[in-house]
């Protein structure tokens, strides 16, 4: 078994990817490299490729030309095992079997590190513990997932994750359909986990000021070619709004964590004269 | 969806023998996290003892594995009690003791032939039956994610059965060689399918809507030919179509026992990837399996299961809906287990027969009749409860 926890050797890289779904193009040869140890965040509107390029990084999408490469190997061509060991996967809405409880779900991440030769080992069965108790779900462990609120079920899922022990981890949109307070819970989860693990992470966010919070690195997207891509303070600007969203806004500085703010007007929200 | 407050008892633990886990085994929410990730950090083997020594996570599985293996133990006996009377009743009258010496070759020839060419065959084929039908129903369940999925949708049983009316009526065929042309009709009805809906992979969803459409032409074809036979060969042709065990030949049985042996086998095998499949496509990619290969494995597997139940015994309606049912509703707390369900489809099959031969005396029906008396109110129950609430909802 791979050692999981050299974070920072592992490299990402989309290179001159083309993706698209039966014959249409969505995303055409991007180049894309994702900061080992950080946190990249991709943001955009609505159909313009981010969700895409996520498929293409965690193989779900083979790209038609162009590769992703993970560690310099094209990462459709290796063992599919041996990727899972290395890349974790958070779909945008993960599906639950039935009546399945929280710690066989959770369990089913270990599956990259077994085999029918080799099955659930008291190891698995902590490190499974382990990340119940990070995801702050161990206490639901004998629950059913489908009697679980929305904010504990994508904390469960994230625990599936974690006990995957992928050095890096892909999710899109993590927070859809969750409160702010959840929100916030789950993306503080995921920076613990980067920051204490030096896990890779990935993800689609929908609320940019919530984005340039947690990203270290912002890619910004526009119908499938990356407009801007750096640390927040330097790529979020009214500007760069208007360009991605066709939005105006006022770009200030968060009040809490001193990253841009983005306050956009609308038709019956405008800025008084002066301003 | 609305949060349960923990205090609530769960809906398992009220029939549960075992208690409910209490506060004292499983620890409250870590609220500091970081500790938490620290833990997994250096967890190859040199972590610092955790402070509970029987993890969680093992506690439940073994729960778990020991309610799945009470389930299993209660149906495979109550098989075997089912089994054991199907060689004991019977026209004949035979004695206790006249049966078993039947199997140790030291009754009359009249007695050897009643009891192991007769009721030997079809105990042996009711329990078969039912095995096929509960373990293909359970992998149609979990593989397309319907719980009202079952192999008769993708025309697998229609195909079969329009094959064997064939064979039937216009070939005269019986015993192996009719059963032969069965089960290639039903996977061929089946492949056909498959084909027609592979587009980029196979989904659930079109796999389903071509199978009504392949099962209504193969429906067709059998009732064309029920209309243009003879009244006496009809009678014959729809007693085989209800699903009937008052014929199984020897050869048959023991055919069709050694395939599905292989099938069983190989699915057994295949535990991992059904329950990969089960968390959809992308996740399960995600956790390296090959999704759209280990589909096609594991329900043409189920395929042939359903092909030679319907080769042995004809299309027995409900069993494969219904028994992975009942085994979720009983083994509770996980979406699949193919032993459980194998278990009490072997026992539904067996029980029903009973009910079909002697629950009305001097008047025997085939046991189609039965599992479709029992099956339909079951699955309209089903469908009444999964309006109100999510479909395999608190027990």
């Amino acid at each position: 078994m791979t050692s999981p926890h050299n974070a920072t050797t592992r490299s990402l890289v989309a290179e001159n990817v083309t993706l698209g779904y039966d014959g249409r193009t969505i995303v055409e040869n991007l180049s894309l490299d994702v900061p080992a140890g950080k946190i990249t965040v991709l943001v955009g509107p609505n159909a313009c490729g981010k969700s895409t390029l996520l498929k293409g990084y965690s193989r779900l999408l083979a790209p038609t030309s162009g590769a992703v490469l993970l560690d310099g190997a094209d990462i459709n061509s290796l063992p599919s095992t041996q990727v899972a060991r290395q890349l974790g996967l958070l779909p945008q809405t993960p599906i639950a079997p039935d009546s399945i409880t929280v710690s066989d779900l959770v369990s089913r991440g270990r599956y990259p590190h077994q085999s029918w030769l080799r099955r659930s080992t008291a190891q698995d069965d902590q490190i499974v513990d382990d990340s119940l108790a990070a995801a702050g779900v161990l206490a639901l462990a004998g629950r059913r997932v489908d009697e679980l609120s929305g904010g504990q079920r994508q904390r469960v899922w994230i625990a599936m994750a974690l006990a995957q022990q992928t050095d890096v981890l892909l999710l899109d949109e993590p927070t859809t359909y969750l409160d702010i307070a959840y929100q916030l819970e789950v993306l503080d989860l995921l920076m613990d986990l980067n920051r204490t693990r030096g896990t890779t992470i990935v993800m689609v966010l929908h609320e940019l000021s919530l984005a340039c919070r947690y990203a270290d690195h912002l890619v910004a997207m526009h119908a499938g070619r990356i407009v801007a891509a750096g640390t927040p303070s330097d790529v979020v600007t009214a500007d760069l709004v208007r360009e991605v969203f066709g939005v105006e806004a006022l770009v200030v500085p968060d009040a809490i964590a001193g990253t841009p703010s983005v306050v956009p007007f609308s038709r019956h929200h405008r800025p008084v004269a002066g301003q | 969806m609305t949060p349960r407050p923990n205090s609530t008892p769960e809906p398992v633990g009220a029939s549960d023998p075992t208690p409910p886990i209490s506060n004292e085994c499983i620890p409250e929410p870590t609220l500091d996290v970081e500790s938490g990730l620290r833990n997994t950090l250096d967890d190859k083997g040199s972590r610092v003892a955790h402070p509970n020594s029987a993890s969680t996570t093992h506690t439940l599985r073994n729960r778990l594995r020991l309610r799945t293996v009470a389930v299993c133990t209660v149906f495979f006996v109550l098989l075997a009690a089912l089994f054991t009377v199907t060689l004991l009743l019977g026209e004949a009258g035979l004695t206790a003791r006249e049966v078993f010496e039947a199997f140790t070759g030291q009754a009359a020839p009249v007695v050897q032939f009643v009891v192991l060419e007769l009721r030997l065959p079809r105990a042996a084929a009711a329990a078969l039956v039912g095995v096929c039908l509960g373990v293909a129903g359970a992998v149609f369940q979990s593989v397309l994610r319907n719980p009202l999925a079952s192999p008769d949708i993708i025309g697998v049983t229609s195909g079969a059965a329009a094959a064997g009316i064939v064979g039937v009526l216009i070939f005269r065929l019986s015993g192996l060689s009719l059963m032969a042309v069965v089960v290639l009709g039903g996977i061929l009805a089946a492949a056909v399918v498959g084909l027609l809906a592979w587009r980029h992979g196979m989904q659930g969803f079109r796999l389903v809507l071509i199978g009504i459409g392949v099962a209504a032409v193969c429906t067709a074809i059998t009732s064309y030919m029920m209309t243009k036979v003879e009244l006496r060969d009809a009678t014959v042709a729809y007693t085989w179509l209800t699903g009937s065990l008052a014929s199984v030949q020897v050869g048959a049985v023991t055919v069709a026992a050694i395939g599905a042996a292989a099938c069983l086998a190989l699915l057994a095998l295949s535990t991992r990837k059904l329950r990969a499949l089960e968390l959809g496509d992308d996740t399960a990619t995600g956790l390296g399996f090959h999704v759209e290969q280990d589909r096609v494995i594991v329900l043409a597997l189920a395929v042939v299961l359903t092909a030679l139940a319907v080769g042995v015994a004809g299309p027995i309606s409900f069993v494969a809906l219904m028994a992975p049912h009942i085994a979720r509703r009983l083994v509770g707390g996980t979406s699949l287990s193919l032993a459980a369900s194998a278990a009490v489809g072997g026992a539904l099959v067996s029980g029903a027969d009973l009910l079909a031969q002697y629950a009305i005396p001097g008047q025997a029906f085939p046991v189609g009749v039965v599992t479709g008396a029992l099956g339909a109110p079951y699955l309209a129950w089903l469908l009444s409860r999964s309006s109100s609430s999510r479909p395999g909802g608190n027990a």
